[in-house]
């Protein structure tokens, strides 16, 4: 809290006035479209509109489509952060063991935050193109034969490692990071105590990363589930047949493409509201930290 | 220059609390008045009011005998130096003194003028190009000194200016700031907790105490007649001795001894109050059981109970010291206080 | 290091040294494809070496596009990509900085209102509210325009979030100091705000710039002009081209040129990145 205010009254709404306009034209104003459309329902034609209340929640409630979707999300969501965590806790052990190499292996590693997800997911479908992909040749040596436009695991197998390509960079910075916060003493002490750098690992370094893996789970699951768009729309396209459908590709397909505006309405609440919960998460966590 | 006038002031803050209750004192033309008190007491907070810093809840300030109220900081003409020094990081020194005479629209040649003329009084024009974090604790000072100067305000406002340097260029920079508000006749605010600093650069001393004045007056006036026991207290270091004592019949009696007499003074409890270097060793009524000694090089503390009361005493080194010690203070050397308000009882 | 143990020393350089292998693959991969001429990928089995067709390969894209496809010269989508990021990150900082300024030194009516309409920014990302959105766009004749590509991007409680903290650390008595200076509160905003968040307005350029380049979803929504084509969403439309002509080595080639200059800025400014990826999510 400021001690020292200006007292000018008008000034704060004329800054304050870009921001708020943007917002409100172009977020509030939006969002609330959709969640009075998802109390209607349009023809294809867009010639009748009738209130329908919660008819088109039912509807989504009892879709098979839907529940598909819902399940694909959270194993994507679940494999994307598993594996991008996984693979970033392991890198960043080993650059903090590191002393003058660390900082030529941390840009090494960083820079793939810069490429687009779209990006991302054009390079991994290239490498496991089936005609001339390098990753499918080689698992057509050892007797498989990968084909992501046909069997649904390969397609989901294929979106999994191109978002977590791309996010190992995000999470490794924020592991490093939360090792280097670690007191060296805590270690030493541990050493001293008899414990050797396994244990160590499993005992000390762990436990205190907690914070920082927890901020990051919910930070690769909001990733995952909403910021790999570019990712399924550039290579998938949300097959084979909804394989790899997760629901922001939902609401576009839906909405976009099938013109179901009602149902994609209803979807978007849907999504609004776990956002929320995960902006909440998100910044309990942040509070948290605070007190530490 | 300008005389400042504080007068009924009372800042009450949103949630109630009362920083001042009412504090009225004027500062003539070119003093330098030290508001002195314990942290918490309202001195920075009547500093901010005369600023303008803070909105002043009751009561009125005058400077040069306007009513600066509802003045904004910028427009009442004074120049303020804060504790953390408050120089704007990304200017060069140079710039830091000439932002508010830009702001004000002074012409160039004449800032260049001004500037120039400010280093030179300070010694920092080999500074003028350095930026703030590059200068020492003692270099920012003066800068922030020279931003208060280059101004040429009615008053300079001092928020425990020195409080962030260490002792030596403290006890230094005390006497350069009196000798140059001396010299530039400016009227001078300055805030302190340390009772020393009030004492050795004070025209004026103001103590104050939860939010209102205990005495004004010029420092040795303060130190040798102190109004209440607030004040002796807190002025002069080691503290001064203060005892329960009784009146009886026109005598003060310590621990059934008469110390002093005092005609026409009501029977009953009262505090007795006497400096420890105004006990000098000798037959007398004070009988000291020694506690321990603090060797100070020049002279001694001695730590003792006179009576089952603590007190201090200073003696001269050479002193031999026993397990007791017999003292003797002279009769105007001690001071009475009421026993319930604190106030300072006849001479 | 605790104790001395070169097995283990050893074993995190292989684990890193294989790591940035797996991390740089796919891109050597893709730039090996873009050098070499189209037809050396019928044979079905791309190379691990680059070849010699690379200068064709990207001026071909560059200059001309692949015109069967519908995919029009790189150098435009790069230029609008450009602008766009640019776009978008000065945008975000400057009305971030201005809301943040009123925020932190104003106490005014409603401003708690103002505080949760800014922050309730942060829980409706485009991808959940894209159809209302859309039509609001559609409704002030946007599409296919720099303003519609960028404006309904530009708000940002993150960039709000972060000045704010910046100048919440910002002491008192600096304000204070200006303000007995003379400077009103543009004044300050200009001559002492401004400058103090320098090093944070540089590192959140960065981080926004990197966002705006890489937008996906809302170029492809609302460019149907090939004139306001983006390279990111560009390349969605070559690829698609691929699937029955598969020019792949300019595929690749618009693929590298569409990463290259964000890695470029992460590279180049690795300190102001890591600062404000870290400092945006406070």
């Amino acid at each position: 809290m400021k001690r020292t205010l200006f007292r000018n009254q008008f000034l704060p709404w004329f800054l304050l006035a870009p921001q708020l306009a943007v917002t409100a034209v172009f977020f509030l104003w939006p969002a609330g479209q959709a969640v009075w459309q998802s109390f209607l329902r349009q023809d294809a034609f867009g010639f009748s509109v009738t209130f329908v209340a919660l008819e088109n929640y039912a509807a989504l409630y009892a879709d098979p489509f839907y529940r598909n979707s819902l399940q694909v999300t959270l194993v994507f969501a679940l494999l994307v952060t598993t594996l991008s965590l996984g693979v970033a806790l392991v890198l960043a052990v080993a650059v903090d063991r590191m002393l003058r190499s660390a900082p030529a292996y941390t840009t090494l590693i960083v820079w793939p935050y810069a490429v687009a997800p779209a990006i991302a997911g054009i390079l991994w479908w290239f490498m496991f193109n089936p005609t001339i992909g390098i990753l499918a040749y080689v698992l057509k040596q050892w007797g498989y034969n990968w084909n992501h436009q046909l069997n649904a695991g390969n397609a989901m197998t294929l979106v999994v490692i191109a978002a977590a390509w791309k996010q190992v960079s995000y999470n490794f910075l924020f592991f490093v990071a939360g090792l280097q916060s670690i007191p060296a003493s805590l270690r030493e002490a541990a050493a001293i105590d008899g414990a050797g750098p396994v244990k160590r690992f499993f005992t000390i370094t762990l436990p205190l990363l907690a914070p920082t893996t927890f901020f990051l789970m919910v930070v690769n699951v909001v990733y995952a589930m909403f910021d790999t768009f570019p990712v399924i729309d550039a290579t998938t396209e949300g097959g084979p047949v909804q394989a790899t459908t997760i629901l922001v590709y939902k609401v576009y397909m839906d909405g976009f493409v099938g013109l179901n505006l009602g149902s994609s309405a209803a979807q978007s609440v849907v999504l609004m509201g776990i956002v929320i919960f995960l902006t909440v998460m998100q910044f309990r966590y942040v509070e948290r930290r605070v007190n530490y | 220059m300008a005389a400042i006038e504080i007068d009924s002031v009372v800042k009450t803050y949103p949630g109630g609390v009362a920083a001042v209750k009412g504090v009225s004192v004027t500062i003539e033309d070119g003093a330098f008045a030290v508001l002195v008190g314990p942290s918490g007491c309202g001195k920075s907070t009547i500093l901010r009011m005369v600023a303008g810093l803070e909105q002043i809840t009751a009561g009125e300030v005058r400077i040069g005998g306007r009513r600066v109220n509802e003045l904004d900081p910028a427009d009442r003409d004074i120049a303020m130096v804060f504790q953390n020094y408050a120089l704007y990081p990304h200017m060069s020194v140079r710039e830091n003194l000439s932002y508010g005479l830009r702001n004000r629209g002074v012409p160039r040649d004449e800032i260049t003028r001004r500037v120039a003329a400010t280093a030179d009084i300070l010694q920092i024009g080999a500074l003028l190009d350095r930026k703030p974090r590059a200068l020492s604790g003692g270099q920012r000072q003066r800068v922030a000194m020279g931003r208060a100067i280059v101004r040429e305000p009615k008053a300079f406002l001092f928020d425990e200016p020195l409080s962030n340097l260490d002792a030596k260029l403290r006890v230094q920079m005390r006497a350069e700031i009196r000798l140059l508000q001396r010299r530039l006749g400016t009227t001078a605010i300055y805030v302190t907790h340390d009772q020393q600093e009030a004492m050795t650069m004070a025209d004026t001393l103001i103590v104050l105490n939860a939010g209102r004045i205990e005495q004004v007056g010029a420092p040795l006036d303060v130190y040798r007649r102190p109004e209440t026991t607030f004040v002796a207290a807190f002025i002069g270091s080691p503290p001064m001795n203060l005892l329960a004592a009784q009146a009886a019949g026109g005598r003060v009696l310590l621990g059934g001894a008469e110390v002093a007499r005092a005609e026409g003074l009501a029977d009953g409890p009262v505090t007795l109050g006497v400096r420890p270097e105004d006990l000098v060793p000798g037959t007398g009524a004070f009988d000291l059981t020694v506690d321990y000694v603090e060797e100070l090089g020049a002279g001694r503390l001695v730590h003792g109970r006179h009576a089952g009361q603590e007190m201090v005493v200073a003696v001269p080194a050479g002193l031999d010291l026993g397990e007791r010690l017999a003292l003797a203070a002279a009769r105007d050397r001690l001071h009475l206080f009421d026993h319930g308000s604190g106030r300072r009882l006849g001479g | 290091m605790v104790e001395n143990r070169p097995f283990l020393d050893f074993l995190a350089h292989l684990v890193l040294i294989i790591g940035v292998a797996l991390v740089a693959f796919p891109v050597w991969i893709a730039f090996v494809a873009s050098t070499h001429e189209p037809t050396r990928f019928i044979s079905g089995l791309i190379p691990l070496l680059p070849g010699d067709n690379l200068v064709e390969s990207y001026r071909t894209m560059l200059s001309a596009g692949i015109s069967t496809s519908g995919a029009p010269p790189v150098a435009g989508m790069l230029w609008n990509s450009l602008i766009m990021a640019v776009l978008i990150a000065t945008g975000k900082i400057a009305i971030s900085l201005l809301s943040a300024f009123a925020i932190v030194y104003f106490r005014f009516p409603l401003r708690q209102l103002a505080f949760w309409c800014i922050f309730i920014t942060l829980m409706l990302p485009v991808e959940v509210r894209i159809l209302p959105t859309f039509e609001v766009v559609a409704n002030l004749g946007m599409l296919n325009s720099y303003a519609g590509l960028t404006v309904p991007l530009i708000a940002s409680a993150t960039a709000t979030f972060l000045f704010r903290q910046v100048f919440l650390t910002i002491p008192d008595e600096l304000t204070e100091a200006a303000r007995i200076d003379g400077a009103g509160p543009l004044k300050f905003f200009r001559d002492i705000l401004i400058p103090l968040s320098r090093t944070n307005i540089a590192a959140l350029f960065v981080i926004l710039f990197i966002y705006g380049w890489n937008q996906y979803l809302w170029p492809l929504l609302i460019t149907t002009d090939d004139g306001y084509y983006t390279i990111v969403a560009g390349i969605k439309r070559m690829a698609e081209a691929a699937e029955s002509d598969p020019k792949w080595n300019y595929i690749m080639a618009t693929a590298i040129m569409a990463m290259l200059p964000p890695v470029l800025v992460v590279l180049a400014m690795q300190r102001l990145f890591v600062k404000g990826l870290v400092e945006t999510e406070k």
